[in-house]
């Protein structure tokens, strides 16, 4: 195979005009992957997981007075999540009607609150974090009170609404 | 004699094989030149901490893949190999260790080489962009060393998660957006895991392999940065002609002169991975990864520790700036001050602002490197009551109000004869600088991050504690001023 002497040079024009097309064609190759894989990467702010009612155990269970850790499932677990799916909060029964559900997660950095029942203290392992026990701030980094999740009773059960883990 | 000719013969083999292969890709007349670019004189031990950096990454990448072939990247089931890994799989245990030590190696390697460039001035011009992407390559690593520590998928990396997402969610505007991404939805959960996992196998692989490239590329490209003399300060309209005429007069091929070095220390330091592995162990895995179980204290990996420090130490009032700003800031002054200062004297002995800079640095992460260790404003939960020895009574009311000192939880932050927490005042010698009523108002008002006790404590209780806290003195003649231990 050899080049043909009477074969024309392409214009500057005709190389700018390639050169915008290769530009432009791998651009637009380039999007049609990336429009796919980042809607699919960008998914959980698109899904919407809901929040469900759980029960975590009948009224009788929880005497007044006390703050006891409960555990329930998420609100719609991937198959498989194992025990990740599993999350917890701090019940409190104020008196014979009212029951107070926290959020296990610390208001400044969401750490692992735990109550500390002869103090009666919530803190925060992580940054020393001090709550009283009706999740108000005692003392620390905490910029605000433990977050409180809706509970309610049905049917002499204790229910208790999913909420995503409060960010600050 | 034809017995040694035919081992000959056979040992000669590979090379053939070699000659043949080169022969037809000649692979050699492409590489060679690049093995044997030349370099300036004076070049010594202090330039093989990137050649080692480099090495200590392969090993990553080595170990990793041979985790990889066990480790399940599912949130149900990442905990249950890695606890299979660590216990029960051939040389898991070790192969986990190495893989921890390399990821320390990396970080420090990385710093130490930085470190070098930065003292010798070798950022300066041509070389702005061997440093910007050097920059990278350490952020890169730091992201490598905290995706890593999550993929541990035990307490402590769940619960790193959710804090990472928490700082996250203090980025204005975008901020809840990016939580979301990093659970993967709204809480940690079944998608949490393996994106982290595709970020950290995948991604920052990538990334790192490609500006490692870019790196060596531009290494080679503009030089080894010669040793600094003072007095010899660079200008850029002349120095391109000026180093390649030092190259000219005195360069030297870099393999095998230089190459030696970074060879014998790199066997140095993957020697001092191995051993390590085998010897320390990689830490021992947290409990199983349910957001459940909140008995749990999560800490940051050694090299994050500072940053640790940084969150718990800053004042409340201006820690959300500060949680963006620091990283935003960091990451602005070194990725721009090479652009700035990129001319002029690069001996560290004409630019002692930049050693001042490097000590005040080294400094103030080992200080809070050293907070972050200790964490003292973490609560002591586990601290036990205190022995009879240090209360000077086994009964009455000076006991009594040591144990309620233990179970109220005051001894979680104040510690006395040296038990207890650090997050308040020791109280050894309280008896010595305040007053009874001092301390009542104290206990009962709370007050400079104390809870206040008023409406927990009964007024036995009170009582009983200002009797102990009372007795704790320095003067033994005048324990328990008040009662002499009785009421």
């Amino acid at each position: 195979m050899s080049l043909n002497p009477n074969e024309t040079k392409p214009s500057e024009l005709r190389r700018d005009f390639l050169t915008a097309l290769c530009v432009g064609v791998g651009g637009l190759t380039a999007l049609i992957v990336a429009v796919p894989v980042v809607g699919f990467l960008l998914g959980p702010l698109l899904r919407d997981t809901g929040r469900k009612w759980r029960a975590v155990g009948p009224l009788d269970k929880f005497k007044t007075g006390d703050t006891v850790e409960v555990k329930f499932e998420d609100a719609s677990p991937l198959p498989w999540a194992g025990v990740t799916a599993e999350t917890g909060a701090w019940l409190r029964r104020n008196s014979q009607t009212e029951l107070i559900a926290f959020s296990v997660n610390c208001s400044h950095l969401g750490c692992p609150v735990r109550w500390e029942p002869a103090a009666k203290l919530f803190m925060c392992p992580c940054h020393g974090g001090v709550y009283y026990s009706d999740g108000s701030v005692a003392g620390g980094p905490p910029p605000r009170g433990l977050t409180q999740y809706p509970v309610r009773v049905r049917d002499g059960n204790v229910e208790i609404l999913t909420s995503p883990i409060p960010i600050t | 004699m034809w017995f040694l000719k035919l081992i000959w013969k056979i040992l000669s083999i590979p090379w053939k094989i070699w000659e043949w292969f080169d022969d037809r890709s000649e692979i050699s007349k492409t590489l060679g030149p690049l093995l044997r670019h030349p370099i300036p004189p004076g070049t010594g031990w202090k330039y093989v901490f990137g050649s080692a950096t480099l090495i200590a990454f392969l090993i990553q990448v080595a170990t990793g893949i041979a985790l990889a072939t066990v480790y399940v990247s599912s949130a149900g089931g990442a905990y249950k190999s890695l606890e299979f890994i660590s216990h029960q799989a051939t040389w898991g245990w070790w192969v986990r260790g190495m893989h921890y030590f390399g990821a320390s190696a990396m970080v420090l390697l990385v710093g130490l080489h930085m470190g070098r460039v930065f003292l010798t001035g070798s950022y300066k011009f041509p070389r702005e962009l061997n440093w910007l992407t050097g920059v990278i390559l350490l952020f890169l690593t730091l992201a490598m060393g905290f995706t890593g520590q999550l993929l541990r998928w035990d307490q402590t990396g769940v619960w790193s998660t959710t804090i990472a997402a928490e700082q996250a969610g203090r980025v204005p505007v975008i901020g809840h957006w990016i939580a979301r991404l990093i659970f993967g939805g709204n809480t940690v959960g079944g998608a949490t895991l393996s994106r982290f996992f595709a970020v950290h196998v995948f991604w920052i692989p990538a990334a790192i392999f490609a500006v490692v490239g870019f790196h060596l590329y531009l290494v080679i490209r503009n030089g080894i940065s010669e040793p600094p003399k003072p007095g010899h300060a660079i200008n850029p309209k002349t120095y391109r002609a000026w180093y390649k005429g030092l190259l000219e007069r005195s360069g030297r091929p870099f393999f095998p002169d230089a190459a030696w070095r970074d060879v014998i220390f790199g066997l140095l330091v993957v020697v001092c991975i191995v051993v390590l592995a085998g010897i320390v162990h990689a830490p021992e895995l947290a409990g199983p990864p349910n957001p459940a179980l909140i008995q749990t204290e999560p800490r940051p990996d050694w090299y994050l520790l500072w940053y640790y420090a940084l969150l718990a130490l800053t004042p409340h009032y201006m820690e959300s700036y500060l949680m963006i700003l620091v990283p935003l800031v960091i990451a602005v002054l070194l990725l721009f001050f090479p652009l700035i200062f990129n001319r002029g004297e690069r001996s560290v002995s004409r630019r002692p602002w930049s050693a001042a800079i490097a000590i005040f640095v080294v400094l103030v992460v080992a200080t809070l490197w050293y907070q972050g260790k200790t964490a003292h404003w973490s609560p002591a939960f586990d601290a036990p009551p205190l022995a009879i020895q240090t209360i000077g009574f086994a009964s009455g009311p000076i006991y009594q109000g040591a144990q309620l000192f233990h179970e109220r939880g005051c001894e979680d932050c104040h510690a006395i004869g040296g038990q207890g927490g650090h997050r308040g005042p020791d109280l050894s010698t309280v008896a010595d600088r305040l007053t009874e009523e001092q301390m009542t108002v104290r206990i009962l008002n709370g007050g400079n991050n104390m809870p206040a006790f008023g409406s927990i404590l009964t007024p036995q209780d009170l009582t009983l504690l200002l009797d102990f806290l009372d007795s704790r003195t320095a003067y033994k003649n005048t324990s328990f001023r008040r009662t002499g231990g009785q009421h």
